[in-house]
């Protein structure tokens, strides 16, 4: 009797475990599977309203003669390239510099990089874009300072652009990522270091030597975090830029928000050249993380 | 040496700890200036404040603007840590190898590129009316792998002599977690609070996809539509973007650290 009732007890427990986790789960597969599935099969079809029709691979052939998605494409990895890897290391100098016990004003550095994390998007993107306008604040600054003789109007040159798109990103998310290498920092005995500092060695060599292998598992997840967060870049063109001049600074999530909500809405093209976004997410992790496993 | 050194990791976080803030102070201050003397150069705070927010509030609707942003981020916040730590729990608190299994393939929706899935989702909400509505703000990301994460992961450090005891009481299951767990995970809430109400009120795409009616925009998509005008006014503009940072940057400032383990939490 006793067995059988303990039994129905922890069926009991059981079932109210299921009822707990039942709305998020169903959420998430409402909200992000089942659309998943619905976009893969709208990619695969042509037409507008009611006019829709299965077209195969044709969306998928139309975005590789698609001058200006091929320029987002590229402009998506321009960014990826070139900002992620500076990024990643200023935040890790900069936590490995933090990571000093006998450093003062510790806690004030830390909350002055951090702080750019705490504004939106939108805010920060409108700040720069006005900072880099001919008439913004660093204009006038070069020209005060006899470098510039007028203007230099930075947002209308794709080169200049761009270098202003990546400072920007540079300035929001580097306090982000250095605050995760504080947090594996964190778990290093101190002692680590303060012996390799007796040893002699510099802080080049630390750095080398100890902090990168043992934070490798941090660095991993932040270069896929960032990897992840640079494919979907979205509020930096349209606000920044506004994805100018002549679609030189343009990203791919801007281009197929265009595609769908700005021009003559086409689901099924926006949808096939989104799907190219989910496969280069998951190929590019899959890669990160098959270099980050190796052994050395 | 050491000397020279030392001065010059202090001068390093020195210069790059000022370019952090430049920018906000920048903006600060111009929201107090007039569009000339921002262009001119204005580095100190000036006194045409108040002219620029009577120049915004011709501009755009800040006031419903603000009441919506507020909306949207509250219940989004209150809804989502619900959901999200009763899940957490319940994977956690009674595992076994089926929920690990449902637990793995949620973790996949991390990987999900919200543009990918963004048109289905504006077809199926016109479909069921939820346009310009909270309840269409929320939907998407009401449940997240990211916050469930978080929860299984204090779930954890639940000593399990508690929840015994509880049983023993004869609190059933939902009281437990209601009435133990919650008061007991209160640094996990106000970590999970603070990411989840800052990325609610800095959200962008997606209310500019289904807040397609003027009354039900946020602060974020008022601060964009101002720039679109022929002439910037300098002045207007940086108030309107230092009215949508004061809320997140005043959560900052109070929480910081627990805005810190919330972003790095669900990974320690």
């Amino acid at each position: 009797m006793g067995n059988k009732k303990k039994l129905s007890l922890s069926q009991k427990q059981n079932i109210s475990g299921w009822i707990f986790l039942t709305p998020a789960t169903l959420l998430i597969a409402i909200m992000s599977f089942y659309p998943m599935i619905r976009a893969i099969i709208l990619s695969m079809q042509s037409g507008v309203g009611a006019r829709i029709t299965f077209s195969g691979l044709t969306n998928y052939k139309r975005m590789f003669s698609d001058a200006i998605f091929m320029q987002s494409l590229k402009n998506t990895f321009i960014y990826l390239i070139v900002q992620v890897p500076i990024m990643l290391i200023f935040a890790l100098l900069l936590a490995s510099l933090l990571n000093d016990k006998h450093l003062r004003f510790k806690g004030l550095f830390r909350t002055c990089i951090f702080l750019p994390c705490a504004t939106s998007l939108v805010s920060y993107a409108i700040i720069f874009r006005s900072l880099f306008a001919v008439d913004g604040y660093i204009n006038t600054a070069l020209v005060n300072l006899g470098i510039l003789q007028t203007g230099y109007n930075f947002l209308s040159n794709p080169f200049a652009a761009r270098i202003v798109i990546i400072i920007a990103l540079l300035w929001r998310w580097t306090g982000y990522n250095m605050v995760f290498y504080l947090a594996g920092l964190q778990n290093i005995e101190y002692s680590i270091y303060e012996a390799a500092k007796i040893d002699g060695a510099t802080y080049f060599q630390i750095l080398r030597k100890i902090t990168i292998p043992l934070l490798k598992p941090m660095i991993l997840l932040t270069a896929i975090m960032s990897t992840n967060g640079t494919l979907q870049l979205f509020d930096e063109s349209v606000n920044l830029t506004s994805g100018g001049p002549a679609n030189a600074t343009i990203t791919m999530s801007h281009y197929i928000y265009n595609s769908s909500f700005k021009y003559v809405p086409n689901f099924g093209y926006s949808a096939a050249m989104s799907f190219l976004i989910l496969i280069l997410v998951a190929v590019l992790a899959a890669v990160q993380m098959k270099v980050g496993d190796k052994r050395d | 040496m050491t000397k020279i050194r030392n001065i010059a990791k202090y001068v390093f976080l020195t210069i790059v700890s000022l370019i952090s803030i430049f920018p906000l102070y920048w903006m600060a201050v111009s929201a107090t200036h007039a569009s000339i003397d921002v262009i001119r150069g204005a580095l100190l705070p000036g006194n045409y404040l108040f002219k620029n927010l009577s120049n915004l509030l011709i501009a755009g609707d800040v006031r419903g603007a603000m009441i919506n942003s507020f909306k949207y981020s509250i219940v989004m916040t209150v809804l989502a840590l619900f959901i999200c730590s009763l899940a957490g729990y319940g994977f956690e608190i009674y595992h076994d190898k089926a929920k690990d299994a449902i637990m793995s393939v949620l973790l996949l929706a991390m990987m999900v590129p919200f543009v990918a899935i963004m048109i289905p989702l504006f077809q199926m909400f016109s479909k069921w009316g939820l346009l310009n509505t909270t309840l269409g703000f929320l939907l998407p990301t009401l449940s997240t792998p990211f916050l469930i994460m978080l929860f299984r992961q204090s779930a954890r450090s639940f000593p399990h002599d508690i929840l015994e005891a509880a049983r023993l009481d004869g609190l059933n299951e939902f009281n437990i977690f209601l009435r133990i767990f919650i008061p007991t995970m209160k640094s996990t809430y106000a970590s999970a609070a603070i990411i989840t109400f800052m990325g609610a009120w800095n959200s962008y795409l997606w209310p500019k996809v289904i807040m397609t009616d003027k009354t039900s925009i946020t602060m974020p998509m008022l601060v964009a539509n101002l720039k679109e005008g022929y002439v910037t006014d300098y002045g207007v503009l940086m108030l309107a973007v230092l009215l949508c940072s004061i809320p997140t940057v005043i959560i900052f400032f109070l929480l910081q650290k627990q805005f810190a383990e919330g972003i790095t939490g669900a990974v320690k």
